[in-house]
C-alpha cells in the first residue's frame, strides 16, 4: 500500500465518473490495486462498510479516492420502508457523501427495516399508489438531505403481490416523474427478475426509460428452482456476469451508448485478477458501442 | 396477476413479512405470490435464507476465535438463535453482535465453557479498536524534565481506541490460540485470569497483556483520576502493581493522546 500516514489528506483526482467500467471495491483488494499501473476506471463502495469512525476501511478508501474516482452505492437505507427514514443513518450518509465526493449516489427500491429490525437483505415492496408515494416521499427526504440527485436501483425479485397494480416500469416511471431522482439500470437484476416472473427481459431493457439512466450493474446469479420447479434466479453477486446479462448488456449500449457500468462481485470474492477481467470485457463493449443517446445525463452527476 | 380491491399493503403486512423472515416456523404472509398468481413458499424462503445467511456471516467475521472454538457448525447454531431472539437494529454491520457475549454467557448448553463469553467480549472491544476514530498519539519524551511531585498530577487522555478487558478466563491467550495463530491451543489452560489493552494507535490493533492492577489503573486514567490517584487506587486494589511496567506499556501501546498538567 502506498504510504501515507493515517492523518494525510492526500490530493484527490476529479470526481467525475467516466462512461467506462469500474468494480466493487474489496479490501483484499486493495493493496493490489494501489500497486498496480493498470486498473479500472472507478470503484464503488457499499457506504455501510464506511461507517466506522476510523482504521483501516477509511485509510483504505483514502487512498483509494486519491487516485480513483468512487461512486457510492448504499445498501441499508429501506427507502421502501413503511415507517420513516432513519435520519441517523442518513446522516451517516451525507457524512460520506461530503468526505469522500463520490460521483454517483444510489440506493435501491427495496425495504430493509421494519420497525427496529434490519433485516441485511434487499426485500421486494408492492406496486401500488401507496408504496408509490412513500418511496418518493422518502427519495425527495435523501435529495433534500444530500443536496444531490441520487440514483434509484430496479431490483432482483423472487416474488411479486396480490396487491401490486402497475408494473415495475410503470411504478420507476412515476418515480422519476415525481422525485427526479435517475436510474441505476442493473442488468442482472433485470435478468433475474424476468425470468422468475415469466416475463421478457428483452421487453423491459428496450421499454426502460434510458434518459434517466445514470449508471448500470453487471453482476453473477446462481440458479434454483421455485415451488413449481420453475426456474428461480439468485441474485448472487458470487460469480462471473452470465452470458445472457452480457447479451443484454449489448443490446442496452445499442441505444444507450457508453455508461459507467460496475461489475458487482460480493460473495466468493475472487483475486482481483478475475475481477479486473470482467471489467475488461465491460469496458472493450463500451469502447466499441456505436450506440448514442440524446439527452445528457449531466445533472445525475450533481 | 389478479388485483384485490381495497387492498393495499398497510404497515401490519410489511409486519408480517419481517416477522416470517426470522420465523422459519411461520406462515408465509398472506398476498406473496408466484407468477401463476399463487402462494409460494420456496419463494420466500430465498429470502428467510439470505436474511439468516448473511446476519451469521456477520457474527462470524465479528466473532472468529468463538466460532473457531465452537467450531462452524456449532457456532451457526448458535448464531441463529442469537439472530431469532436479538436481530440487529442497525444496518451497520459492523455494529451486529453488541449483546452476543451476554447471550453466550446465559446460553445453558455452554455453561461448561464459561470462558466463551469473555472471549466475546474481547473480540467485541478488538472491533470497536479497528474501527476506533485515528487520533494521534502523544510522545512520552515531553515527560521526561518533570520531578515526582509533578509526574503524580498529570491526567491523561486516552486514545479513542483503548478498550480494557478484565477477564477471570485466559481471554488473550484463547485469542492468540484460536484468532491470531500466536500460541498453538494445547499450550492452553484454562485457568487464571488475564487483562487485556487493546489499543491501535495507527492502523494495526495492538493487545498487552497486563500485569496485575495495570487494568484497574488505566481504568482509573480514563474516569479522569491523576497519574497519582489512579496509581494508589491500583495499589490499594493489588499489592503487585508496577507503576513503571504500566506506563511503558501504555506508551509503547500508544494508549494516550494528551497530558494535561
Amino acid at each position: 500500500m502506498a504510504e501515507l500516514s493515517v492523518f494525510d489528506q492526500p490530493e484527490r483526482v476529479a470526481s467525475a465518473i467516466p462512461n467506462r467500467a469500474g468494480a466493487g471495491l474489496k479490501p483484499e483488494h486493495v493493496s493490489e490495486i494501489l500497486n498496480s499501473k493498470t486498473s479500472v476506471a472507478f470503484f464503488e463502495v457499499h457506504a455501510e462498510n464506511y461507517m466506522g469512525d476510523g482504521g483501516v476501511p477509511h485509510h483504505q478508501l483514502e487512498a483509494i479516492r486519491a487516485r480513483f474516482p468512487i461512486s457510492m452505492h448504499g445498501v441499508g437505507l429501506s427507502i421502501g420502508a413503511d415507517g420513516p427514514l432513519d435520519r441517523a443513518h442518513l446522516g451517516r450518509l451525507k457524512a460520506l457523501n461530503e468526505r469522500y465526493e463520490p460521483g454517483l449516489f444510489s440506493e435501491h427500491l427495496a425495504w430493509s427495516t421494519h420497525g427496529d429490525t434490519y433485516f441485511n437483505d434487499l426485500l421486494p415492496v408492492p406496486y401500488d399508489e401507496p408504496t408509490l408515494t412513500r418511496v418518493c416521499d422518502h427519495i425527495d427526504e435523501v435529495q433534500e438531505t444530500l443536496g444531490r440527485t441520487m440514483l434509484l436501483e430496479n431490483p432482483s425479485t423472487y416474488v411479486a403481490f396480490e396487491q401490486s397494480t402497475m408494473s415495475e416500469l410503470a411504478f420507476l416511471n412515476e418515480i422519476v416523474r415525481r422525485t427526479g431522482c435517475g436510474l441505476l439500470l442493473d442488468v442482472n437484476n433485470v435478468y433475474v427478475s424476468c425470468v422468475n416472473h415469466q416475463r421478457s427481459a428483452i421487453d423491459y431493457i428496450d421499454e426502460f426509460p434510458i434518459d434517466v439512466v445514470g449508471e448500470l450493474h453487471l453482476g453473477g446469479h446462481a440458479p434454483d428452482v421455485d415451488d413449481a420447479g420453475r426456474p428461480l434466479l439468485i441474485d448472487a453477486h458470487d460469480r462471473e456476469v452470465d452470458a445472457a446479462v452480457w447479451d443484454l448488456y449489448k443490446r442496452l449500449l445499442e441505444r444507450t451508448g457508453p455508461l459507467p457500468t460496475l461489475i458487482e462481485w460480493d460473495n466468493d470474492v475472487p483475486e482481483w485478477n478475475i475481477l479486473l477481467s470482467e471489467a475488461r470485457l465491460a469496458d472493450a463493449l463500451l469502447c466499441e458501442t456505436k450506440g448514442s443517446r440524446v439527452k445528457s445525463n449531466a445533472r445525475l452527476a450533481g | 396477476m389478479h388485483v384485490l380491491q381495497g387492498n393495499a399493503l398497510s404497515p401490519l403486512q410489511l409486519e408480517d413479512f419481517g416477522r416470517s423472515l426470522l420465523d422459519s416456523e411461520a406462515d408465509i404472509p398472506a398476498g406473496v405470490i408466484g407468477p401463476d398468481g399463487k402462494a409460494a413458499p420456496k419463494r420466500f424462503s430465498v429470502y428467510r435464507n439470505n436474511v439468516m445467511v448473511s446476519l451469521i456471516e456477520a457474527l462470524e467475521q465479528n466473532f472468529p476465535a468463538v466460532m473457531k472454538m465452537l467450531g462452524p457448525g456449532y457456532f451457526k447454531a448458535l448464531s441463529k438463535l442469537y439472530v431469532e431472539t436479538h436481530p440487529p437494529q442497525s444496518p451497520v454491520m459492523m455494529w451486529f453482535g453488541s449483546s452476543f457475549p451476554d447471550f453466550i454467557d446465559t446460553f445453558e448448553p455452554l455453561a461448561l465453557y464459561p470462558y466463551l463469553g469473555d472471549l466475546a467480549r474481547f473480540e467485541w472491544a478488538w472491533l470497536q479498536a479497528y474501527h476506533a476514530k485515528d487520533a494521534e498519539i502523544f510522545d512520552p519524551g515531553v515527560l521526561s524534565d518533570l520531578g515526582a511531585d509533578a509526574l503524580a498530577e498529570l491526567t491523561f487522555d486516552l486514545h479513542p481506541s483503548v478498550r480494557i478487558v478484565q477477564s477471570k478466563w485466559p481471554v488473550l491467550s484463547l485469542a492468540e490460540a484460536n484468532r491470531f495463530g500466536t500460541r498453538s491451543v494445547d499450550s492452553i489452560e484454562i485457568e487464571g485470569g488475564e487483562d487485556v489493552l487493546i489499543s491501535r494507535p495507527a492502523l494495526d490493533v495492538i493487545v498487552f497483556r497486563l500485569k496485575p492492577g495495570a487494568a484497574s489503573f488505566l481504568i482509573g486514567i480514563a474516569e479522569g483520576l491523576s497519574l497519582g490517584e489512579a496509581a494508589a487506587q491500583a495499589e490499594s486494589l493489588n499489592e503487585m502493581f508496577d507503576l513503571g511496567a504500566v506506563l511503558r506499556d501504555s506508551f509503547e501501546a500508544g494508549a494516550f493522546i494528551k497530558v494535561s498538567m
